[in-house]
């Protein structure tokens, strides 16, 4: 089973416009809302492999990285903006420790 | 505590014991599961913390190279510059099977005419810092894909992990207990009419034994009576 997926990344439009570039398709945004209607929209097609998102986003959307958190596709994958890293992809990996082991190593 | 209608039967005691043996046996094939799956995870997820910060580092440095070209140009240049891309990238994706999770593996191809020339603009109205961040953002690119492939099997695995770790608990706390429980009562009933049996029988053969005692004490009587008649009357006669 190979089929081809599309790539997204999500971001302010300094974040992502270089992805542009490499031929992602980006969705340049404003506000948390929008990203989350460009998620929605993008996992609704149900063709998008990976998203970027960036942690500036991402730190007022848990609710959207927690549905997708189980699925297969999209997978959404934190990257830093352009103002530094948050630390919040860093946090999932220990959150997702955390879950499989039950206790906080 | 188990449910508290069970028929102490020897039936339900052949099912309860087969059932206990599948638990068993259940309880420790899901626990050879999660401790393997554990393994693969824990060494996943080391994996995806370097490959993360590796990934976060260099990316802030593309972000700085973008920040420095930006400067040189105007915005308008900058976005006119990128709209439109000349290469495509295509993304392949199949799954792996590690221990019963189906994690992704991705593959990419990108569509270009050249690998050289990837710039999707002329050079003479952009800066050279512009080709700069833009190369350093296509190495980058390989790692990020990487990173999205382990860091999904990491979530999808702690995923299964969870569902595993809890049926092994309900299997080691719940099931084989009050199986063995149910297991406990059944055979203490059943011993418990066994005795009850016995001391039946017991005291039905006192009773017979009795009867009998009594039956032949009367007859006894009958008979010294019999034979004390006979023996006296010959001498008075």
């Amino acid at each position: 089973m190979a089929a081809t997926y599309r790539i997204a990344a999500v971001g302010d439009w300094e974040s992502v416009m270089g992805f542009r570039a490499l031929g992602l398709e980006t969705y340049p945004v404003t506000g948390p809302e929008e990203a989350r209607e460009a998620i929605r929209d993008l996992a609704k097609d149900g063709d998008c492999g990976i998203i970027y998102l960036t942690e500036q986003l991402a730190k007022d959307l848990p609710d959207v990285l927690e549905r997708y958190k189980d699925e297969l596709r999209p997978a959404i994958i934190l990257i830093p903006g352009r103002e530094g890293t948050l630390g919040i992809g860093m946090g999932n990996i220990q959150r997702s420790i955390q879950r499989a082991v039950g206790v906080d190593l | 505590m188990p449910n508290t209608t069970i028929n102490p039967t020897r039936m339900e005691l052949t099912r309860l014991k087969g059932k206990l043996r599948t638990a068993q046996r259940g309880h420790k094939l899901l626990k050879d599961k999660r401790d393997e799956l554990m393994k693969q995870f824990l060494d996943t997820v080391r994996e995806v913390r370097s490959l993360r910060s590796e990934v976060e580092e260099e990316l802030m440095t593309v972000h700085d190279a973008f920040t420095v070209a930006s400067a040189l140009m105007s915005s308008q240049a900058l976005e006119q510059a990128l709209l439109y891309p000349k290469q495509s990238v295509k993304l392949t994706q199949t799954t792996k099977n590690i221990m019963s999770v189906n994690v992704p593996v991705y593959d990419f191809q990108t569509q270009t005419r050249s690998d050289a020339d990837i710039y999707p603009y002329g050079f003479a109205a952009t800066s050279g810092e512009l080709d700069t961040a833009v190369d350093a953002l296509g190495k980058v690119f390989r790692k990020m894909l990487k990173l999205a492939e382990v860091e999904k099997a990491a979530q999808l695995m702690s995923e299964e992990i969870e569902k595993t770790r809890r049926r092994v608990n309900a299997l080691e706390y719940v099931v084989i207990p009050d199986t063995q429980e149910a297991i406990r009562y059944i055979t203490m009933k059943l011993d418990e009419n066994d005795r009850a049996t016995t001391t039946r029988l017991m005291k039905v053969k006192d009773m017979l034994l009795k009867e009998a005692i009594e039956d032949r004490r009367g007859q006894d009587a009958i008979a010294v009576k019999a034979f004390s008649s006979t023996a006296a009357s010959p001498s008075q006669g």
